[in-house]
């Protein structure tokens, strides 16, 4: 199997704070990696830089033994992010917002997909409705149904269960699931306990280090 | 490419539709701005068909001010600038949809609005005429510069006026030269080379204004 996604050495220094060093994993087909750490630790940084929206310190990502800054437009192709912020237009509607993400990913319109999404993670009857008119859990199913219609293979999520109930963290846990059963790759935060049974699940703990 | 671009544009027309309150106040502050000036001045003719290009233009260029912070600061609070930043298009691609989105929106409809307003000055059609056209040639260069200045500014508190600060030297030629052609045609006089070097500026923002302004969100962004 070829070394899909692989950090080596990276280190990440925010404000004169040295967030995490000397880091270095490796993703495959049908992995889950789990980051974990206090808050403060730099796991939306560290999660931030495999984006690409942060660069790192020092170190290096690769995906599929190339660097990723020599195969930006590839490398994004293949991710997705579904960040602490939903990123979810208030003044649109859910289906709306799901239509303008799929547009920016250069898929063709298909808004059955994009109804079957919204139906899967629950907010089939409020498609239509504004989204600020919708609650915090509401939206960050709209930020999860971006997930079931674009079809990458990497996930990164950062606290994807944040303002879910139960039933949301149950349909995240089968999402999931089936994801990583399709040989998809996911790599998230998060600080309530999965029972996602992946081909290999590996977690990092960051720490928050004293020195500077 | 264009695909992106298109519904890059959409998108934030869409938003400024639903959002009509702050786009209005824009034109109507240009418009509010643009009568001040003969209700101030007094009704004399001469005087006033003397100050209104420098009138329309300063206000032009201060309407275009105040929306310039709404440009990327909405889509930078809720996220959703981080996504258009993942597109695996050209960041530059997505800036310029949004360039163009934001002077169709705030910028034409100035463009419109402005012979009328013209009419308060007693300018001659023809000077009607060449307001409209360096208007047409220098609203959208005054939102290619301005999308710089916004994306320097993403995030920082106060950065409204820290964007008036930075862009508004970077729009004297703009001015001058806006300015310049609806004088010249008031006098008479061929506003041809001040509208050629309006369309110089713009083209020369059109060049690096996108790329400029991308390399500035990913530093904001960080």
């Amino acid at each position: 199997m070829s070394r899909m996604l692989e950090a080596k050495g990276l280190e990440c220094v925010r404000g004169g704070r040295r967030l995490f060093h000397d880091l270095s994993f490796s993703l495959e087909e049908g992995e889950l990696l789990e980051v974990g750490g206090a808050n403060g630790s730099g796991k939306t940084s560290l999660l931030r830089i495999i984006c690409t929206l942060l660069s790192p310190t020092a170190g290096d990502i690769f995906w599929q033994n190339t660097p990723i800054a020599s195969l930006r437009d590839e490398y994004l192709d293949n991710l997705i992010y579904v960040a602490h912020a939903n990123g979810v237009k208030g003044e649109l509607s859910a289906a709306e917002n799901l239509r303008v993400y799929s547009g920016l990913a250069g898929a063709r319109r298909d808004d059955a997909k994009i109804y079957d999404a919204l139906q899967r993670v629950g907010l089939g009857g409020c498609e239509s409705a504004p989204a600020k008119t919708l609650s915090q859990g509401q939206q960050r199913r709209i930020a999860l149904s971006r997930l079931l219609i674009a079809s990458k293979t990497l996930w990164i999520l950062d606290e994807p269960l944040a303002a879910l109930d139960d039933a949301g963290v149950r349909l995240v846990e089968s999402v999931l699931h089936e994801h990583l059963d399709g040989g998809g790759m996911v790599l998230m935060t998060t600080h309530q306990h999965l029972s996602i049974s992946a081909r290999k699940t590996t977690r990092i703990q960051l720490t928050t280090s004293s020195e500077h | 490419m264009l695909s992106i671009l298109r519904c890059v544009i959409q998108r934030d027309i869409t938003l400024a539709w639903r959002g009509r309150a702050g786009v209005l106040s824009t034109l109507f502050f240009f418009i509010i701005v643009v009568s001040l000036f003969p209700l101030g001045v007094g009704p004399e003719l001469d005087v006033l068909r003397v100050i209104a290009p420098g009138v329309v233009w300063v206000a032009a260029l201060l309407a275009s001010m105040l929306s310039l912070d709404r440009m990327f600061s909405h889509d930078y609070v809720d996220g959703s600038l981080e996504q258009l930043m993942l597109t695996s298009q050209p960041l530059s691609i997505v800036v310029l949809g949004k360039i163009i989105a934001h002077w169709l929106v705030t910028g034409a409809p100035l463009v419109l609005i402005a012979p009328v307003l013209g009419l308060q000055f007693d300018l001659p059609p023809k000077a009607l005429i060449t307001l409209l056209a360096s208007l047409l040639l220098g609203t959208p260069a005054l939102s290619l510069i301005g999308a710089i200045g916004a994306a320097l500014t993403l995030g920082l508190r106060g950065g409204g006026v820290l964007v008036s600060l930075l862009v508004l030297p970077l729009c004297i030629p703009v001015l001058i030269f806006g300015a310049g052609a609806v004088e010249a045609s008031i006098n008479g006089m061929n506003a041809e080379s001040h509208l050629s070097l309006l369309g110089a500026v713009l083209v020369l923002a059109l060049s690096f204004a996108p790329w400029t302004t991308a390399a500035a969100l990913r530093i904001s962004v960080e």
